[in-house]
């Protein structure tokens, strides 16, 4: 077992548990956007895609690393772009009235 | 500088990118703080992105800049879709979110091939695995909610024999290629076979178990991209993956919770038989239809309105015309509450977010405990477009399937009125002894129509 495994199972298990903590306050009336949200964090994928793209070891794990910053980072600006509309949509008796 | 130093400033935008990532969460947990939540989680994502550009290992950025910009051309229109279609775009994001997992697993493997040791063998090949049938489940998910694929469950006999013997197939390539890591070729048919693992896996779905499907799918996407982490040795990674698979399990916890059922039962799922039986046992019995102008006398002489929406609602458009509905009769100075049942819609949160396009403030959208406890004081209970989730057979009738889910409790209001276009039963193919109560009135048609015959009568009479 690589010495690796275990820091990363240590920072794993601290944020799955983290996550819950965190999630669980979340509100039901923006489980939407969380969704969303969580998606474009999620898309931070992109960073490893960007690195296999640009190490340019074999022709096919360029071609699949491109293919992969495309399809991730669509996922971020997508996620963060309609997280941000719905928020925008949510608003108090009062704000509803102003606009 | 070195590239040792660069390597370690990188690094500490990603411990950045971590942080901002719990503080992005943590402050959509209220509606308040949701925006400030979002912009600290755009700045974090774009800390690490840039800092990433400048890792010394990544040359000719040309290619990589020019997809980042296809990636945002293809990502915007997608972040611009109309609310109703959220729930397959949702879907849809879990699939590319997926599908970069596995496709930079694959490109690692063929690296390392054949000579890839075994401990990481072992990580990259349920990586792949995972992000595979989440890729080609997240279609499948997309493609019932966009309507290209049957709504309702696709079974067969032997049906989950078949499916858990696909994904022991999957796992046990991975242990045979740990074993025996120059077989190579055994690579791709693992790939192929979770690929038609996770068509197996939502096929047999249907429509109203989608929030559950949604959620785990979700889950999936992240602990995929969490096990991605674990094989680059990638910590960021780690942690967004495990805060969106925490996310995405939450909410098949609580989605499940709220149809009481099991995750077993919904993946192995048991509403296709359930629908035979329950439709034999159907009866014919009397309800009371009423007219839009009835129903217009009726909710304006009230003082309290609860509206319980549900898919039927999304299906008909008909969010605009309720809060029109809803600013009529605020103006008469009736209190008007909507009730929001966790599983009603496609996904977790549906309603709450066409309501809010819609402009109805937040503050007026109650969680189904919180709105229970109104209903026995609650003059009119008005259901737009849903069923199942206010069956009061799920109280009371324990050979009922939906025995013990809970639901908002309707039958407690005055009067209860549905708007239903005809006496099919719900998703459940279950009947609903709510529309033969004394005090349950049947608005039949569609609801966008309907409420807007509401709508022009209690304003009055046409204009």
């Amino acid at each position: 077992m690589p010495a690796d495994f275990i820091s990363s199972l240590f920072v794993f298990i601290l944020s799955a548990f983290l996550g819950i903590e965190l999630i669980k306050r979340v509100s039901p009336l923006l489980h939407t956007p969380l969704m969303s949200l969580t998606n474009a964090l999620d898309a931070i994928v992109v960073v490893a895609a960007i690195i296999i793209a640009g190490r340019h070891e074999t022709r096919l794990a360029t071609m699949l690393g491109l293919v992969a910053v495309a399809a991730s980072f669509s996922n971020m600006v997508g996620g963060f772009v309609i997280t941000d509309r719905m928020l925008s949509m949510f608003k108090t008796g009062k704000a509803a009235k102003k606009s | 500088m070195s590239p040792a130093d660069l390597q370690q400033i990188i690094d500490f935008t990603y411990i950045a990118a971590a942080i901002g990532f719990i503080l992005a969460i943590k402050w959509l947990g209220s509606p308040v703080t949701a925006k400030r939540g979002v912009v600290i989680g755009e700045i974090a994502s774009a800390i690490a992105v840039i800092a990433t550009l400048y890792d010394p290992q990544v040359s000719q950025l040309k290619w990589i800049i020019i997809t980042l910009i296809v990636g945002a051309a293809v990502g915007v229109p997608l972040g611009m879709v109309k609310m109703t279609a959220v729930p397959q775009r949702t879907a849809l994001s879990h699939a590319f979110g997926a599908l970069s997992a596995a496709l930079i697993g694959i490109a690692e493997y063929y690296i390392a091939a054949p000579g890839v040791p075994r401990f990481q063998m072992a990580e990259i090949g349920l990586e792949v695995i995972i992000g595979s049938l989440t890729f080609t489940g997240s279609l499948i998910a997309a493609g019932k909610l966009q309507e290209i694929l049957p709504q309702r469950p696709i079974t067969y006999k032997g049906q989950n024999y078949v499916s858990l013997t696909t994904l022991a197939a999957a796992l046990g390539l991975v242990v045979a290629l740990v074993i025996h890591p120059e077989m190579t070729f055994l690579f791709p048919i693992m790939i192929g076979v979770a690929l038609i693992f996770g068509i197996m896996l939502v096929t047999p779905i249907g429509g109203a178990d989608m929030p559950t499907v949604i959620s785990l799918l979700n889950s999936y996407a992240g602990f995929s991209a969490s096990l991605l982490g674990f094989v680059l040795n990638n910590k960021v990674l780690i942690v967004a993956g495990a805060l969106d698979g925490a996310s995405g399990f939450i909410l098949s916890v609580i989605m499940c919770k709220a149809m009481n059922r099991s995750f077993t039962n919904v993946l192995f799922g048991a509403f296709g038989q359930v629908q035979a039986t329950a439709a034999g046992a159907k009866e014919e019995r009397a309800v009371k239809s009423a007219s839009p102008e009835d129903a217009a006398a009726i909710l304006g002489a009230a003082n309290t309105v609860v509206i319980v929406p549900g898919y039927g609602m999304a299906v008909a458009q008909a969010q605009h015309k309720v809060r029109e509905l809803y600013d009529i009769l605020s103006k008469k100075g009736i209190d008007v509450k909507f009730g929001i049942h966790p599983v009603a819609g496609r996904m977790p949160g549906h309603m709450n977010v066409l309501l809010a396009e819609a402009d109805i403030p937040y503050d007026r959208l109650k969680e189904m405990d919180e709105v229970n406890g109104d209903l026995p004081q609650t003059d009119v209970a008005l259901i737009i477009g849903a069923n199942d989730v206010t069956n009061p057979a799920a109280r009371t009738d324990q050979s009922s399937p939906i025995f013990g889910m809970p639901i908002i409790d309707v039958d407690k209001a005055r009067t209860v009125m549905v708007i239903k276009r005809s006496m099919a039963a719900g998703f459940a193919g279950i009947d609903n002894p709510l529309y033969y109560l004394d005090n349950t009135m049947m608005l039949f048609g569609d609801a966008k129509k309907f409420v807007s015959d509401i709508v022009r009568e209690l304003s009055g009479g046409g204009h």
